[in-house]
């Protein structure tokens, strides 16, 4: 492999850099930018006021307007910059608007009504964390039982995922039984619909289960991946044969075999289907949000989005309430990327 | 909780189902979905109730508006719907509907102050039933940022203007301020035909069966196409998402940038909250074309449901909710056209509102006694989604440049008559 | 190919082993009856034991729901228990197809299905193009010998974690008309460009979108693929001072083909399926320039006002066939990748 980089990279003398050195870093530097930087903004994007949503051009870090309070008068006053008839400018804050001109004054002297037309002034700006996009909607929806229930459905469906999808790959790898192909076909041939085009039948199958608003309505329809299936199957089927006939010769029962043995032996594959599976439940908001109508059994991804009107989205709440839902995905990549991105090169995603 | 999930898991695998576990209390259960603050002053009101009646459990499960137009029909269907819920497409729930009269405590209180409105969420064929009230009356109309006409020095048109006047206007003062959306229309049925009927459109034949294309319809969507090429309108909203989606303008008319925006009555809270001092803004009465100068009436109802086990309960709250103080106390706080005749008629004190908003909310209530007839019909219909959808979806293609309008509207027909067609069977 | 490591790895074990520990008297308790059911059926039956469960799920979740699709296909009405809906034949197939030339989605009854089926193949094509180019430039570079390789290899992965929905809502803050990417235009001094208001940015950004979120996925498979290269081919190349481009051509291509295949493969079946991201980036707009036939059946089920299942399910059970072959090309085709 270091032979193969080497060709790649061809530096031809140790220590010189080569143009394609340089290329490469740069691509990767754009990489880090493009791939980083939305998230970023969205997340910045995130702690601005519902005004400072609306601005443009948009300002980088979360500005609001400062105010101040000036004697006299009962509420804080905006501040913002005039430009002068004589050309120099003075920061003034607002009293009122009427029409197209403002009466301002000076805070230091606040004697004076100055009045000046609204295209002459720029609002002063400072940095501010518009904290209260997130405790609002947190405060007024039940946040912890939504978070619960999250954690709950993505919990117990990956665990019942990767039970039985590995049962079912470890049949399909290690046996040789009638009716193999057939299962192997109903598998590949479904690894690719799409729920929203069997939501309506799904539906009609969890209400004739009496499981409309459980919890169990989310988590079992989409237990069983045809992909986790898919992908257990091409990884077990690399693994020795000599180690489960020796294990076999001990008087080793098949289930001690597929927990002892082939599941020890399919971490990596096992893991990456646990990540995915996270992921998918975590993230799942169709087909929740036809079978949850309680409150008491809403997931995040449901609760949080209770606030998108008919006719009005409140994009300070959504973009908040998207930052939230985002972070225990960014935290898990956080502390497992590395095993995640080893993981899936590894398996029989090749 | 988690107990509960393991009795449905055993009662799954046992193939069986439970009944619901019994509670001393009757729970009432309201799908409740949104736009404003409107969802916090109903659960405050539901409060006092529970106080009140100890005997009932009122849960209030807010819900994201998609929920309340794509999965409550199914949900409906399926018997599994929950007692009350707040809707927009009366006529398609109304089917649905429960007929609470037996349970009502006055029920000739609701005929009095409902009565134009529960039309609207009567199931087909039916006259008499009363299924619920309007939570909030819309009414469609125009905002105008006063402030921009200020600085360019126009006079704004006067109180019986054209659209034709508005559209000119609008398009003179964005010249010179500056501004990117002289006019903007929300991409909605509603929207647009209010346009259409005060150009004279009729829509419903005297069957009450739909026979949209007309001279009326014509003129309308020939206005609007042709803003879209002069200029006076942009394509952001009408010519950019396809289907039935709505879009509308409100951040960019509260960013300054818009200078007629026609949207409706429901905006009003939001602007007093967001624009502030900003700028001036003002809503107008509707203008007018050549037939008269009507909005469209419309807005979300609170409608109890058939499947309920307690519509006794049900109806308790439901009367709750419709008595007057309770009521006005909602409107009042939520700033909403009240869909009460007898509030309206006293008038509302909007105590929280600013007195830009009060005076928008004047416009808007005067504007319910100048709605046409054609209006209130279309707005009764039983499938005017059915028509609004067609129209948003093919206009939407005419405007961004696929197909001309003569194809769009031999395809609204066709939309039309194939959806009810596939209802009937 | 990749060599297979067999034995486990140290983190794997760590993170499954926190799983799995509660799990573990579970299974040694099931052992007890297994071992009873072994003994009475034979050790080659317990196959079907092991398949039971997965299969129960499958068919309950999503045999059975596909079978009530084919089922709402011939029948008509806006009912919603197969039980209430006339039986109305192929009709909804008849409606499908019926077009005047099927070049011309406009000469369709159902044009919208058409311009579906068209916006979504030449998406695929333009997606599954960019996704093949960018993932193999990425796993290149990343396959150098370069500093930080992990957290480059991570950032690239990144947005795979990302749900539809947030990548659409990320890109949409930045491409919409007061958005950061106009900012940046305007400040250089250039005209704003409404990104999701031209048919042709609108289908541009959405292949973007779609690279940008899935490519660091793809690049890992691709990553594998060159790192499995035997390295003595490159040394046989560095003697003959083969030229790098050639070295390229005749040894990396080839030998990364058959990971290529799988790349172009799920790339495409992905493409064909593509609904939320689009769906909440660009609303199937402008007109109808970016509607995808997943979400025709989408807004034929829920959306319209008479939610008609029997019209939705006729397309998605032609989608389905699509897909199937799809599938099965792909099946093919790594059967293939097997005797290389």
């Amino acid at each position: 492999m270091s032979l193969a980089t080497r060709m790649m990279t061809a530096r031809r003398r140790p220590g010189r850099w080569h143009w394609t050195d340089i290329a490469a870093y740069a691509y990767l530097a754009f990489g880090v930018v493009l791939m980083f930087g939305p998230v970023l903004w969205l997340g910045l994007s995130s702690f601005k006021t519902q005004a400072g949503l609306l601005e443009f051009p948009p300002s980088l870090l979360p500005m609001s307007q400062k105010e101040v309070a000036v004697p006299g008068q009962s509420q804080k006053l905006p501040l913002f910059e005039v430009e002068m008839p004589d050309g120099t400018k003075r920061v003034l804050a607002q009293v009122r608007r009427v029409g197209i001109q403002a009466q301002m004054i000076d805070p230091e002297k606040p004697g004076e009504t100055i009045r000046v037309p609204i295209d002459k002034r720029t609002p002063v700006r400072e940095f501010k964390l518009a904290t209260e996009n997130y405790t609002e909607p947190l405060e007024r929806f039940a946040f912890t039982r939504f978070l619960w229930n999250s954690v709950f459905v993505t919990l117990v469906a990956t665990i019942i995922t990767l039970i039985i999808n590995s049962m079912a790959a470890y049949a399909l790898s290690i046996y040789e039984f009638k009716g193999k192909t057939a299962v192997m076909l109903m598998v590949i041939g479904t690894l690719m619909i799409p729920i929203t085009i069997i939501l309506v039948p799904v539906y009609l199958v969890i209400t004739k289960l009496g499981l409309v608003n459980s919890l169990w309505a989310v988590i079992l329809p989409g237990a069983a991946t045809p992909t986790g299936v898919f992908l257990l199957r091409q990884y077990m089927l690399t693994l020795p044969r000599d180690l489960i006939e020796a294990a076999r010769m001990d008087k080793a029962s098949e289930w001690q075999i597929y927990w002892r043995i082939v599941m020890p032996l399919a971490m990596p594959a096992l893991a990456v289907l646990a990540i995915f599976s996270i992921m998918w439940r975590w993230n799942e908001f169709l087909w929740p949000l036809a079978v949850l109508t309680k409150t008491e059994s809403y997931t995040l991804q449901i609760g949080l989005n209770a606030f998108q009107g008919e006719l009005q989205t409140q994009w300070h709440y959504l973009l908040a309430m998207t930052v939230v839902t985002l972070l225990p995905v960014a935290l898990v990549f956080v502390f497992l990327q590395r095993f995640i991105t080893t993981g899936i090169a590894n398996t029989g995603m090749k | 909780m988690q107990g509960k999930h393991w009795i449905s898991a055993l009662a799954l695998t046992a193939g069986l189902t439970i009944g619901g576990a019994a509670f001393a209390q009757t729970t009432v259960r309201i799908a409740w979905y949104s736009d404003g603050n409107e969802g916090e002053v109903v659960s405050d009101l539901l409060k006092r109730f529970e106080a009140q009646n100890r005997d009932i459990k009122v849960v209030l499960d807010q819900v994201p508006y998609k929920a309340i137009t794509e999965n409550l029909p199914v949900q409906l269907a399926s018997g599994q719907g929950p007692d009350i819920a707040r809707v927009v497409d009366l006529g398609g729930i109304a089917r649905y509907a429960l007929d609470m009269r037996p349970y009502l405590k006055d029920a000739a209180y609701w005929e009095k102050n409902f009565g134009p409105f529960l039309p609207w969420m009567r199931p087909e064929g039916d006259s008499s039933a009363i299924t619920g009230f309007m939570t909030q009356l819309t009414v469609t109309g125009p905002f105008v940022n006063k402030t921009l006409f200020e600085q360019a020095g126009i006079a704004m048109p006067g109180a019986k203007a054209t659209w034709e006047d508005w559209g000119k206007a609008a398009k003179d003062v964005a010249a010179k301020v500056q501004a990117p959306f002289p006019l903007a229309m929300d991409r909605s049925g509603h929207r647009f035909f209010s346009v259409a009927v005060s150009e004279g459109a009729k829509v419903l034949d005297d069957k009450g069966e739909p026979a949209v294309i007309d001279d009326g319809f014509k003129r309308a969507a020939r206005r609007v196409y042709d803003w879209h090429q002069s200029g006076v309108m942009k394509k952001e909203l009408w010519g950019s998402v396809s289907g039935t989606a709505y879009r509308g303008a409100n951040d960019e008319f509260k960013n300054a940038q818009v200078v007629l925006y026609h949207s409706g009555s429901w905006q009003i809270a939001q602007f007093d909250k967001t624009v502030g001092d900003a700028f001036d803004w003002v809503a107008v009465p509707s203008p007018c074309g050549v037939g008269n100068c009507s909005g469209m009436p419309g807005g979300a109802g609170l409608v109890a449901i058939k499947t309920t086990k307690s519509p006794e309960a049900v109806a308790k709250v439901m009367d709750y909710l419709a008595s007057e103080p309770v009521l006005s106390e909602f409107y009042a706080r939520s700033l909403f056209v009240p869909g009460h005749l007898g509030i309206a008629a006293k008038g509302l004190d909007y105590k929280d509102a600013g007195p830009q908003a009060k005076a928008a909310l004047k416009v808007f209530s005067d504007q319910v006694a100048e709605l046409s007839p054609v209006a209130y019909k279309l707005q009764g219909y039983v499938n005017n989604r059915v028509i609004f959808n067609a129209v948003i979806s093919r206009l939407g293609q005419a405007i961004s440049g696929e197909g001309t309008l003569d194809e769009a509207y031999k395809r609204i027909e066709s939309d039309i008559a194939q959806q009810i067609a596939e209802r009937k069977k | 190919m990749a060599s297979v490591e067999t034995k486990p790895q140290p983190e794997g074990a760590g993170v499954a082993g926190l799983l799995a520990a509660p799990l573990a008297l579970l299974m040694r308790l099931v052992d007890g009856p297994m071992r009873a059911l072994q003994r009475l059926i034979g050790e080659r039956r317990m196959a079907y034991v092991f398949i039971l469960p997965n299969l129960a799920f499958f068919s309950l979740f999503v045999f059975l729901p596909l079978v009530i699709n084919v089922v709402f296909s011939v029948t008509g009405g806006a009912g919603l228990f197969p039980s209430e809906r006339p039986f109305v034949g192929a009709q909804q197939y008849g409606y499908l197809f019926d077009c005047g030339s099927f070049l011309e989605p406009s000469s369709c009854r159902e044009d919208h299905f058409w311009r579906g089926v068209s916006n979504t193949a030449r998406f695929t094509v333009f997606q599954v193009t960019a996704m093949v180019l960018f993932s193999l430039l990425t796993a290149i570079v990343l396959n150098m010998k370069i500093r930080a390789r992990g957290f480059f290899r991570a950032v690239y992965f990144f947005p795979v974690l990302l749900s539809p929905v947030v990548v659409a809502l990320t890109w949409k803050w930045i491409l919409q008309r007061d958005g950061l990417l106009n900012a940046a235009i305007t400040s250089i001094g250039g005209e704003r460009i409404l990104f999701l208001v031209d048919p042709s940015w609108a289908m541009f950004w959405i292949v973007f979108v779609s690279v940008w979120a899935h490519m660091g996925f793809y690049t890992l498979i691709l990553l594998a693929g060159l790192q499995a290269i035997p390295a003595d081919l490159y040394e046989a190349a560095e003697m003959d001072a083969t030229p790098r481009w050639r070295v390229f051509w005749r040894i990396t291509l080839p030998l990364l083909w058959p990971n290529m295949i799988v790349v172009i493969v799920l790339a495409l079946i992905k493409g064909v399926q593509t609904f939320d991201e689009v769906f909440v980036l660009t609303g199937g707009g402008p007109g109808t320039a970016t509607l995808m036939i997943v979400h025709y059946i989408y807004e034929t089920a829920f959306a319209n006002q008479v939610q008609n299942f029997g019209l939705a399910a006729a397309a998605s059970v032609v989608l389905g066939i699509v897909l199937f072959a799809l599938t099965l090309a792909q099946l093919a085709a790594s059967h293939r990748k097997g005797a290389a």
